[in-house]
């Protein structure tokens, strides 16, 4: 238990560290992708975003990517849910090369992604719409999702006259509706305050959770994985992949951690494995003794990078 | 605020009792003109209009075909070219390789003073309906047309990924985030088109028709009738004012999704 988790910081090693002890099917591989953008303006001009990335996310598993602000997170997400091409380097989802969008992922947005003409109900059946189930039957299940997600008298609101938490609410139920295989999440609760962002860490990891006993019924899985089974890869919970500034919040909810360097061209440089048990209270579990020793081992990888970013902020001002 | 109203009509009464007596022969001594005739001679005199519009409306009752016309004429112009505008706005803003090319163009017609395309139109489609439907298209066309365009490229990328990622194929996206998002802008714009179309009507009648209110106007100034002229603005304008609460009672039931700001109640 004391030893440090973290796995040798070169590229492309990292890579190779999982998949031996991970599940069979990986739900999301990103590998060897760079992420080079031209100025439209100036031709001339390239950033890259992220270099060579290698990154996967098992079926089931829940994973972190933390990392100081500006370092290419969002685009990493953006190429595994398909709405970006990487300039070099393979997308695989359950084995198969990505093309075009990733038809089993899901996507949960940092900012405003509802449509603001449609009310909360008809929010979340849009998903459902557009893969053609019968208007009767999406309705049904969309406000079966709603009230999952807390929202069951709200169905006939439009999103301005929601809260933030509760847009967020939708969008979960909206997403989880279509009841997608991974889950991409890009700082979602960035913009929530910090009461309600602790209760919605805490739903959706009963959600995530949830899935798994409403789909698997006669799981032999025990509730607390604890250290040895934290990631058990024989359940058909859902994978997902969340992206945070927030070391706390990705610690609290994760399997799995991974640290970018800072950017331009970031990489992974660190990956931790988060042994603490399930089910968890993100406000509880922050007071563990291997929640803070975790805090401190995956921090000190990860300071260095946040003062480099900000050291490349200033210079850039 | 009660008493908006209250002085909004008491304005109007005192315009109408200044214009009375600044107009009628007779009831103040002439200091402008020489003779206290002129003055109802070149601004009438708001009892004989009022006279007028009674007469068109319940005397004589013949205003109404003229009116029907130019209504229908206004309906035409603004139904045609808003659904141009619509399609043609969603078609630029969706193939940016079309919308290079007829950039320039665009801006030429744009800036080009339209109405003096009714001379014409009233050699192409003669001196009926057809001709004032045409020059009413035209000034609808470009004012809906910027509206979508624009409201189309002003969908926020991040909607548009959400209803990507939830599956739309481009013709879901179509309908389902481009065409409300630029309904927003059109209903925005359509004051103004509706307005407009009115306009196109009026004055495509004015330069040269047999029927409609822009024909009577027409005809009393041909007779220095300023009675019938101030009678026609006087309807023209009602109608203007009836048409533009028809629209934003239209606006206000489609647009219900928008935020207005303040919605608590006082108690």
């Amino acid at each position: 238990m004391s030893v440090d988790e973290r796995l040798p910081s070169d590229r492309g090693v990292l890579a190779a560290g999982r998949a031996s002890v991970r599940a069979p099917a990986l739900a999301l591989a990103l590998a060897g992708v760079s992420c080079t953008f031209v100025s439209k303006d100036d031709p001339g001009q390239r950033y890259t975003a992220v270099r060579d990335v290698s990154l996967t996310v098992g079926a089931g598993e829940f994973v972190s990517v933390v990392g100081p602000t500006g370092c290419g997170k969002s685009t990493l997400l953006n190429v595994g849910a398909g709405l970006l091409q990487p300039s070099t380097g393979t997308v695989q989802v359950f084995g198969q090369p990505l093309q075009g969008i990733n038809r089993r992922a899901g996507y949960i947005f940092q900012t405003e992604s509802l449509m603001p003409w449609r009310t909360a109900l008809a929010n979340v059946m849009a998903g459902l719409e557009f893969r053609g189930v019968a208007p009767a039957d999406a309705r049904a299940q969309a406000e079966g999702w709603l009230k999952r997600v807390g929202l069951g008298g709200f169905g006939d609101r439009y999103p301005h006259q929601l809260s933030g938490g509760m847009r967020k609410r939708v969008s979960l139920a909206q997403t989880l509706a279509l009841d997608p295989d991974i889950i991409l999440m890009d700082e979602p609760f960035s913009a929530l305050d910090i009461q309600t962002r602790q209760l919605m860490e805490n739903e959706v990891l009963a959600l995530w959770a949830g899935d798994e006993r409403r789909a698997a019924p006669g799981s032999a899985r025990s509730p607390s994985g604890g250290a040895s089974g934290a990631s058990g890869g024989l359940t058909s919970r859902k994978a997902v992949l969340f992206i945070t500034h927030d070391l706390d919040e990705a610690i609290a909810m994760s399997d799995r951690v991974v640290v970018l360097s800072a950017g331009p061209a970031s990489r992974p440089i660190g990956e931790f494995a988060i042994d603490l048990a399930r089910p968890r209270d993100v406000a509880e579990v922050r007071t563990a003794p291997r929640f803070i020793e975790l805090h401190n081992a995956i921090w000190a990888v990860l300071r260095e990078e946040v003062l480099k970013g900000y050291a490349q902020q200033l210079k850039a001002a | 605020m009660k008493h908006v109203r209250v002085w909004q009509f008491g304005l109007l009464a005192a315009l109408l009792v200044f214009w009375h007596l600044m107009a009628t022969p007779g009831l103040l001594p002439p200091f402008m003109f020489d003779n206290d005739h002129q003055a109802a001679f070149f601004f009438g005199e708001p009892l004989k209009v009022a006279g007028r519009i009674w007469a068109w409306f319940v005397i004589d009752a013949d205003i109404y075909r003229h009116l029907g016309v130019t209504l229908l004429e206004t309906l035409m112009a603004f139904a045609v070219g808003a659904a141009l505008g619509l399609a043609g706005g969603l078609w630029l803003a969706l193939a940016p390789t079309a919308s290079a090319v007829l950039d320039p163009y665009i801006k030429a017609a744009n800036s080009m003073p339209r109405i003096i395309l009714a001379p014409i139109f009233s050699v192409w489609f003669g001196l009926g309906m057809l001709s004032k439907v045409a020059l009413g298209v035209t000034l609808v066309f470009f004012i809906v047309f910027f509206n979508v365009y624009q409201g189309v490229k002003e969908v926020s990328p991040v909607v548009l990924a959400n209803a990507r990622m939830l599956d739309a194929s481009q013709r879901q996206l179509l309908r389902h985030v481009y065409l409300p998002s630029a309904t927003s802008w059109v209903f925005s714009s359509l004051h103004t088109s509706v307005g407009l179309a009115f306009v196109g009507a009026v004055v495509g009648e004015y330069l040269g028709s047999s029927q409609g209110v822009g024909y009577l106007i027409l005809q009393a100034e041909g007779s220095f009738d300023i009675n019938t002229v101030m009678a026609g603005i006087v309807v023209l304008t009602a109608f203007a004012l009836a048409l533009d609460a028809l629209v934003g009672r239209i606006e206000r039931r489609l647009m219900k999704w928008r935020p207005k700001a303040g919605e608590t109640e006082r108690l």
